[in-house]
């Protein structure tokens, strides 16, 4: 899976500069360490510690209320993940835990259901120890390493999103959706709350997915749902 | 409020939000409609990720080296470059402006 690992290590490379930007915020290394390992969605993370930053403990509420809002779309990612992941409540709650951006995008990327469940599962824990380690890492040596995206690390992760995002844009109807997502998503972005674009512009699914807007006279492709995706060359599947 | 109480607060409200979702019958989503709203959701999700990650820089749009990484990588995607070729390249392509400007 090597969708798993390109994504995985990308977004891992992140935790060190989540670390080192916890700890500046005045987080002691336990602290940041807990929000890696407990809380474990790098936006509301980003989120608390940002606010906690310009607003001190006094910004508290207002801290729990960002990260909240920006884990908000993880009801969405856990839905979608629902029938992936099975039965079993133990089994719901590991992968509850595990349910983020990244887990989701490489299954839902995948064309079959074990390759939906492996590439959940594998991406899920790969980031949640790479994320952990790297936490870490950038807690203990704080801002001496710099700004990550000065390595083109989150220049990497928006490309290997695409690589997932790619191999599903053939017919008319998706490709629609994901232009008008993105350019909603880029146009919110001044005027509402960090990780609200990304909510709101899922919208334009729902919307278009309920009318069936540009879809295909006959239902009959829809039944099949993945399975009509090819996976893109150097894509595992 | 101490700021062990707002980490705490902030994990079980996002643990909440993610077990929602498994808590919801899957069978809502087995069918046709539900079924085409959830595949593109991902393509919504996905392409509104991908703009935020390559133009949003906290609450402001920035046009930087993201960008032309991101053309290179959809170039290369373009040419069936394998994934984690385009991945690497795209990491190449933005820290080489970086380091140049």
């Amino acid at each position: 899976m090597r969708a798993s690992l390109a994504v995985g290590i990308a977004t891992a490379a992140y935790g060190v500069s989540f670390g080192a930007l916890a700890t500046a915020a005045g987080l002691d290394i336990w602290q940041t360490c807990f929000m890696s390992l407990v809380m474990f969605t790098g936006g509301s993370q980003f989120a608390l510690v940002g606010v906690i930053a310009a607003g001190g403990i006094a910004a508290g509420p207002s801290a729990i209320a960002s990260a909240t809002l920006l884990g908000s779309r993880n009801v969405i990612y856990a839905l979608r993940m629902s029938p992936v992941v099975g039965s079993g409540w133990l089994k719901r709650i590991g992968a509850a835990h595990l349910t983020i951006d990244e887990s989701v995008a490489v299954s839902a990327a995948q064309s079959t259901p074990r390759a939906q469940r492996v590439g959940f599962w594998l991406t899920g824990l790969i980031v949640f120890v790479g994320w952990n380690i790297t936490t870490l890492i950038g807690a203990l040596i704080g801002d001496l390493i710099g700004d990550v995206s000065a390595y083109g690390l989150d220049a990497a992760a928006a490309a290997a999103f695409l690589g997932l995002l790619w191999p599903r844009l053939k017919q008319l109807q998706a490709q629609a959706v994901a232009v008008a997502a993105g350019v909603g998503a880029a146009a919110l972005t001044p005027f509402v709350t960090p990780g609200l674009p990304v909510i709101i512009a899922a919208s334009v699914a729902v919307i278009v997915g309920v009318t069936n807007w540009l879809g295909a006279a006959s239902g009959a492709d829809r039944e099949s749902g993945t399975a009509e995706i090819e996976p893109i060359e150097g894509m595992p599947s | 409020m101490t700021l062990w109480q707002v980490l705490i607060a902030a994990a079980i409200a996002c643990f909440a939000l993610k077990l929602t979702g498994y808590v919801i019958p899957p069978a809502l989503i087995s069918r046709p409609t539900p079924a085409r709203v959830a595949n593109l959701l991902t393509v919504a999700l996905l392409a509104a990720l991908i703009a935020v990650q390559t133009l949003g820089n906290g609450q402001h749009l920035v046009v930087d080296a993201r960008v032309p990484a991101v053309l290179v990588a959809a170039g290369l995607y373009t040419l069936k470059v394998p994934f984690i070729v385009v991945v690497i390249a795209a990491a190449v392509v933005a820290a080489g402006i970086r380091a140049l400007t």
